[in-house]
């Protein structure tokens, strides 16, 4: 077992899940709950300064009772090692804590993750969708139950037509708006 | 590890974090004391030339000083992530072409490294140096275009036309190698797409002859020139502590004085077997990433001038051929060969189940894909760690404080590239 998913295990039996090293990558499982304290000690303590977020990001695997895996990349610059933190949620609430407040690079990298696979992070200073538009109405597109073409929200765009297509639904629509259409 | 080294790494941080610290300090005070004016919010973009592609920012603003900066990101979102699981990973290496398409080989190396970290697949020695010299050819040419397009930014027009000139000498290049200059599309999983000619060998031997004296014409028209150092000195400082903080990567990290290059950090390719320097500033301004870029210019012209000197013959493509094609030859005369290439084409190869992070030093910073496989031939999920989103995430620490001028200094400093930062 590697050293510091050792240590991690003797701070922390009740969170610590169990570890795993696999192509020269450590991750690390711990538990949704109380998960704040292991990322606070990991970039606070000497020992792992994970001081670095390399990234956030999410796995949905849609046959498992624990459907979403939300995966942390940290990175230690002066001990030159790298880690991945992985936390199980379920699909009726796919929450976890928010890691802002210890990284701020998580702020962008978390709103990613609520916006493409519809994770909330508690304690987010302002979870909104970041990639999709406001008023993105067909869910989280990077679920494995999300069609690659999309639920069909484009159909219901109104059309503008070119200059010179006929445009019904325009004249109707707007009226005097459209003044600057060649009639 | 050498922990001399790094205990002095972190002292040499601590010192600059003083200094920086209070010059950040300032920039905040004057905001605070500056005369209340209007306040409004004022819209930038998406539609801006200065925004590098399509980005929104709405700025708060006090009179002219910026209280808040909300980046609108999205514009160019193209579902890539999504895409790519329903792609062979093959198909899929054309899409990173149009995720950081200023440099695109620097995204093809990034995502085949991966795969072939996933793959445990070991690359013929001649194609890692042919891939560490296009990937340091693609470092040269998008600094290139940094430097001319941010003295375009800011109003000096003609740096733009002499990178340009050394631009386009670098693009033929690739034009030669793989037949397309910007979606380039060469690197492969195993290897490279075709050999690197020798005379293309004596035209780059050629390019980096003359390279330092080009530099050397650049700086003449910026090092001292009054405009530049006005809108760049102590423009969006940030001290070490804060960029680690905020995931920067690339020349905006090292402009801190962090000396976190993944080609020294954890090399791969042929980096191991070159000398070449990682510069880092001192002040964390925009004018420390310039010189940075400058400085990063000449070791990549180095890097690539004794890779050549060094450059061994043998296959350019490994011959395993659960993933490389077969020849050609074999393919129009053999029929099994003919299977195995339509089975490459139409299923691609397998991947072993299991996931990896694998991070690269493209020209921007760290692009990294994390990659789960489940076995098949197709990528179950892949996510794409984009240096220009990352830093994006600092934008508005960055601006605060500052004047609406230099948003588009700070957006040239990233080395924005909208393409990479939507996806």
């Amino acid at each position: 077992m590697h050293p510091v998913a050792e240590s991690l295990e003797k701070r922390f039996s009740e969170i610590f899940l169990g570890s795993r090293e696999s192509l020269g990558d450590l991750s690390v499982y711990i538990r949704s709950e109380n998960a704040l304290e292991v990322f606070r000690a990991l970039h606070d303590e000497p020992e792992y300064a994970y001081d670095y977020i390399v990234d956030v990001t999410s796995v949905d695997y849609p046959m498992d009772p624990e459907r979403f895996e939300v995966i942390y990349i940290l990175y230690s610059i002066s001990r030159r090692h790298r880690v991945m933190v992985k936390i199980r949620v379920t699909e009726d609430a796919p929450v976890v804590d928010s890691v802002v407040g210890i990284w701020k690079g998580a702020e962008f990298m978390e709103r990613e993750v609520y916006d493409m696979m519809g994770i909330q992070f508690r304690g987010h200073p302002d979870l909104r969708r970041i990639l999709m538009p406001d008023d993105y109405e067909e869910g989280f597109p990077l679920r494995k139950d999300f069609p690659l073409v999309g639920k069909g929200w484009r159909d219901n765009f109104s059309f503008v037509p070119r200059f010179q297509e006929s445009r019904p639904e325009i004249e109707g629509k707007n009226g005097d708006s459209n003044s600057f259409l060649p009639s | 590890m050498d922990t001399e080294k790094t205990t002095g790494v972190k002292e040499d941080i601590r010192q600059k974090e003083i200094v920086l610290g209070s010059l950040r300090q300032a920039v905040l005070q004057n905001l605070d004391s500056s005369i209340q004016t209007d306040q409004f919010l004022l819209n930038m973009g998406p539609q801006h030339p200065s925004t590098h592609g399509v980005l929104r920012v709405l700025l708060d603003l006090d009179g002219e000083r910026i209280k808040r900066s909300v980046p609108d990101l999205g514009y160019l979102h193209r579902g890539t992530e999504k895409i790519a699981e329903y792609r062979t990973y093959n198909q899929i290496i054309p899409l990173t072409d149009r995720l950081d398409y200023v440099s695109a080989m620097a995204n093809n190396y990034a995502f085949v490294r991966t795969v072939e970290k996933l793959l445990q697949l070991k690359v013929p020695e001649r194609a890692e140096f042919v891939r560490t010299i296009v990937a340091e050819v693609q470092r040269i040419v998008n600094h290139l275009f940094w430097l001319g397009t941010q003295a375009l930014d800011i109003g000096a027009m003609s740096v733009f036309f002499y990178t340009f000139r050394e631009r386009e000498e670098l693009l033929d290049i690739f034009e030669i190698l793989c037949g397309a200059r910007l979606t380039t599309n060469y690197y492969r999983v195993g290897g490279v797409e075709s050999d690197i000619p020798q005379h293309v060998v004596d035209r780059l031997y050629r390019f980096i002859d003359a390279f330092d004296g080009n530099i050397r014409e650049y700086n003449t028209l910026l090092e001292t020139n009054r405009i530049w150092l006005a809108r760049t000195k102590n423009i969006a400082v940030i001290t070490a502590e804060d960029a680690i903080n905020f995931g920067l990567s690339g020349p905006t990290l090292r402009g801190s004085g962090v000396p976190y290059d993944l080609r020294k950090f954890e090399p791969y390719g042929a980096y191991d077997q070159v000398e070449f320097d990682v510069p880092v500033g001192q002040n964390g301004d925009i004018y420390d990433r310039y010189w940075i870029r400058i400085e990063e210019m000449r070791q990549s012209a180095k890097i690539v001038r004794q890779c050549l000197d060094k450059l061994p013959s043998g296959p350019i493509m490994t011959d395993d051929h659960k993933v490389s094609f077969p020849e050609k030859g074999n393919v129009m005369h053999n029929m099994e060969t003919l299977i195995h290439h339509f089975l490459l084409v139409v299923h691609g190869f397998n991947v072993p189940p299991g996931d990896t992070y694998c991070g690269t030093e493209t020209p921007k910073g760290e692009l990294g894909f994390y990659i789960v496989s489940d076995g098949t031939g197709k990528p179950y999920r892949m996510k794409i760690r984009a240096p220009s989103f990352v830093n994006m995430g600092a934008f508005d620490f960055m601006a605060k404080g500052y004047m609406i001028a230099d948003i588009i200094t700070i957006f040239g400093t990233y080395d924005i590239v909208m393409g990479e930062c939507d996806r």
